[in-house]
């Protein structure tokens, strides 16, 4: 377990995930999981979408708590690592104010085979959805807003998470 | 005993108490006798089991000792992603 994490930092730094107010942009950020022995790559772009329980969406704000939510991304991405013969590993996380079709997160994954870039990618955004200390408030068209309370999230990640390997 | 801690609110426990720090004083042994007194008073609804807490900047159990001057992070169910 030593020996990985500190092989993982060697290669990714520090920054494995990060959070940002800005736009993400998937093309730029899958560059750097580039690897001349990797075989695949997968990457998880979550989008802003227009409607959520019957409700029209018109954008979405997220708040995140950074020293947190970052230490705790680490530990995520730290046992996905463990987990799956993955090579390299990137998240990163919107806050603040997006409107509808913008990429509110981004998760890529590099491994010599699909397999095991397909399940760390899921691994990882599965915990990162009930794990990390971020939420959304979501602002209907109708002028009310809401606070999302995601337990589905919860019950799909434990499901997931208890699967055999 | 009666401990002094800072209580800080996130999200939708920021908007129920209407506001994102206090200092408090209460009779509480762990973070979960915490939560109990501030949903009170401040109408916290959601579920203990659903909702997380930090002590002094570290994920804690709600099982975990509160001392006197902790900071304590309330957090509601997260929604990430």
């Amino acid at each position: 377990m030593v020996t990985l994490y500190c092989c993982f930092h060697l290669f990714l730094g520090d920054d494995v995930i990060k959070f940002t107010n800005q736009p993400i942009d998937p093309d730029i950020l899958r560059r750097e999981l580039f690897d001349p022995t990797a075989g695949a790559y997968i990457g998880f772009e979550g989008w802003i979408r227009n409607e959520n329980e019957g409700y029209s969406v018109e954008k979405l704000e997220y708040e995140v708590y950074e020293p947190l939510a970052i230490s705790e991304g680490e530990k995520v991405i730290t046992e996905a690592v463990e987990r799956f013969a993955i090579l390299h590993t990137h998240c990163v996380h919107r806050t603040g104010m997006l409107e509808i079709g913008e990429c509110a997160v981004w998760i890529g994954v590099s491994s010599e085979h699909r397999d095991e870039a397909f399940n760390a990618c899921r691994y990882i955004i599965d915990q990162v959805k009930v794990r990390l200390p971020i939420w959304k408030k979501e602002y209907y068209t109708n002028g009310n807003s809401d606070w999302v309370n995601c337990e589905r999230c919860t019950e799909h990640a434990h499901t997931f998470a208890s699967l055999p390997l | 005993m009666k401990k002094s801690i800072t209580v800080r609110y996130f999200a939708i426990f920021r908007e129920y108490a209407g506001l994102d720090e206090e200092v408090v004083t209460l009779e509480a042994e762990t973070a979960s006798d915490v939560f109990q007194q501030l949903k009170d008073r401040h109408g916290l609804s959601e579920p203990l089991g659903h909702c997380k807490a930090a002590i002094n900047d570290e994920m804690a159990d709600w099982n975990s000792i509160i001392n006197d001057g902790d900071i304590i992070l309330l957090f509601p169910p997260v929604s990430g992603g």
